[in-house]
């Protein structure tokens, strides 16, 4: 299996980049990590006459807290959020999802702006930027706009992303002191895509919850959230009977997937038993 | 056509290639270096592991034109220029740690890698580092026994 022919520029600019993006258009895809880009091109699913590998713009390469937000450059490898980003239960909740992606070689390699362009139904920063209510920094050449998470999913390898753009930075709000998180997925072997996980984020404010978010990655087309589930948790006390509510109706309300690796009742299972263990890590944390 | 300048194995090279060309096609098909094998070719099974840079990539998920400039390091830099194994390599002997030998130079660069990383390998390092590759002999508790014993020789085991 060998990609399609394509024309390589690496330019050393993110103004030359793109400028190549907006002459090329849909014939156009950025290069970055590669880890998800290639093999698909490699299967001809996908067939770029173009690829603008942004690997040599050093200026893409950043993680950094800036006022209230963690701006997360088109360079930033999986791998660098192994060890803490950033300080608090943020920098602890992407360390324990950094160590779920794949394998090491592969997050060394992979960035996590480009799982987010790949938008890979089991990815785990998907479901993470849905949860932490990440905001998607999009650069063309005549200017940027910004894509909430939750209108940046639509469907399979689909976003509101259009050609000639890029997706320059993601930018997560960091969150107030008392907020917690916590994550659970499950694979049959390490490094496998889940057949389903959770990513949860809540304050703990006066002995109750508030602000409840809670995603599930892996079990369709996109993350979702699980709406209900974070309606019923809000302004009660964490006890472990809510806890179990709560992760049996975020299972209730969501329309798993069947596929060759899990029938969608056995994922529905999967999904309680995740949403009950990401919570319980966040008020336990 | 792109002309692409690099060094293997402290080697310098130049190849003209096509861009579509992975790093371990070229690598094997440019500069004769047959020691990276292409098992899967779409990055799930490792077996084309080097070092790029001083890090390991899946030599089918790169393309050769990336490796402008680049330090790139394969199975055949690993004994010396005599022929003589390295301490890795004595080990994976020693230990059967190869049954039909394909997925060895994947396993072996993977293994280089965090060998020579700060701080030492554990068990569960180990074992979370070498879940990376696949050997389809499914010999993977000799490997694991290869590169302990590896380890242990160097100094570097945390057991």
């Amino acid at each position: 299996m060998k990609p399609a022919s394509f024309a390589h520029h690496a330019p050393l600019t993110l103004e030359e980049a793109l400028a190549l993006l907006a002459r090329h258009g849909e014939e156009a895809r950025v290069l970055a990590g590669g880890q998800s880009l290639v093999p698909t091109m490699a299967f001809r699913m996908a067939r770029p006459a173009v690829l603008v590998d942004i690997n040599r713009i050093a200026a893409l390469d950043h993680v950094t807290v800036e006022g209230s937000v963690l701006r997360i450059g088109a360079l930033a490898r999986h791998a660098r959020f192994e060890t803490p980003a950033v300080a608090g239960p943020l920098g602890a909740l992407l360390a324990r999802v950094a160590h779920h992606i794949a394998h090491p070689p592969l997050r060394l390699r992979g960035t996590f702006c480009g799982s987010l362009a790949h938008a890979d139904p089991a990815s785990e920063w998907c479901a993470t930027a849905l949860a932490l209510e990440a905001r998607m920094v999009l650069a063309r050449a005549d200017g940027l706009r910004e894509v909430a998470a939750e209108d940046w999913f639509q469907g399979v390898f689909s976003t509101a992303m259009a050609p000639g753009e890029m997706l320059r930075e993601v930018v997560l709000p960091l969150p107030a002191p008392a907020w917690r998180g916590g994550f659970a997925e499950f694979a049959r072997r390490a490094g496998d895509f889940a057949l389903a996980m959770a990513v949860v984020g809540l304050r703990l404010e006066g002995g109750v919850v508030r602000g409840a978010r809670i995603a599930l990655g892996g079990i369709g087309g996109q993350p979702v959230l699980a709406r209900e589930a974070m309606a019923l948790l809000e302004s009660q006390p964490p006890s472990p009977a809510l806890l179990e509510e709560a992760a049996a109706t975020a299972a209730r309300h969501c329309d798993p997937q069947e596929d060759l690796h899990a029938p969608a009742e056995y994922r529905r299972e999967l999904v309680a038993v995740m949403v009950k263990r990401a919570l319980r890590q966040a008020v336990s944390a | 056509m792109t002309e692409v300048r690099f060094t293997v194995n402290g080697a310098a090279q130049c190849a003209e290639v096509e861009p579509r060309l992975t790093l371990a096609d070229m690598l094997r098909e440019e500069c004769g270096l047959t020691g990276t094998h292409l098992g899967c070719e779409h990055g799930v099974c490792g077996a084309c592991t080097v070092l790029m840079d001083g890090l390991p990539v899946r030599g089918c998920l790169v393309f050769g034109v990336q490796a402008e400039g680049a330090d790139i390091r394969t199975v055949e830099g690993l004994a010396a220029p005599d022929g003589t194994l390295n301490v890795l390599q004595r080990a994976f002997q020693a230990q059967h740690g190869l049954q039909c030998g394909f997925c060895t130079p994947g396993f072996l660069m993977l293994a280089t890698w965090m060998l020579e990383q700060p701080g030492g390998v554990d068990e569960a390092r180990l074992r979370d580092v070498l879940a990376s590759n696949l050997c389809r002999c499914t010999g993977y508790q000799n490997i694991l026994a290869a590169v302990r014993a590896a380890a242990q020789e160097m100094g570097v085991w945390k057991g």
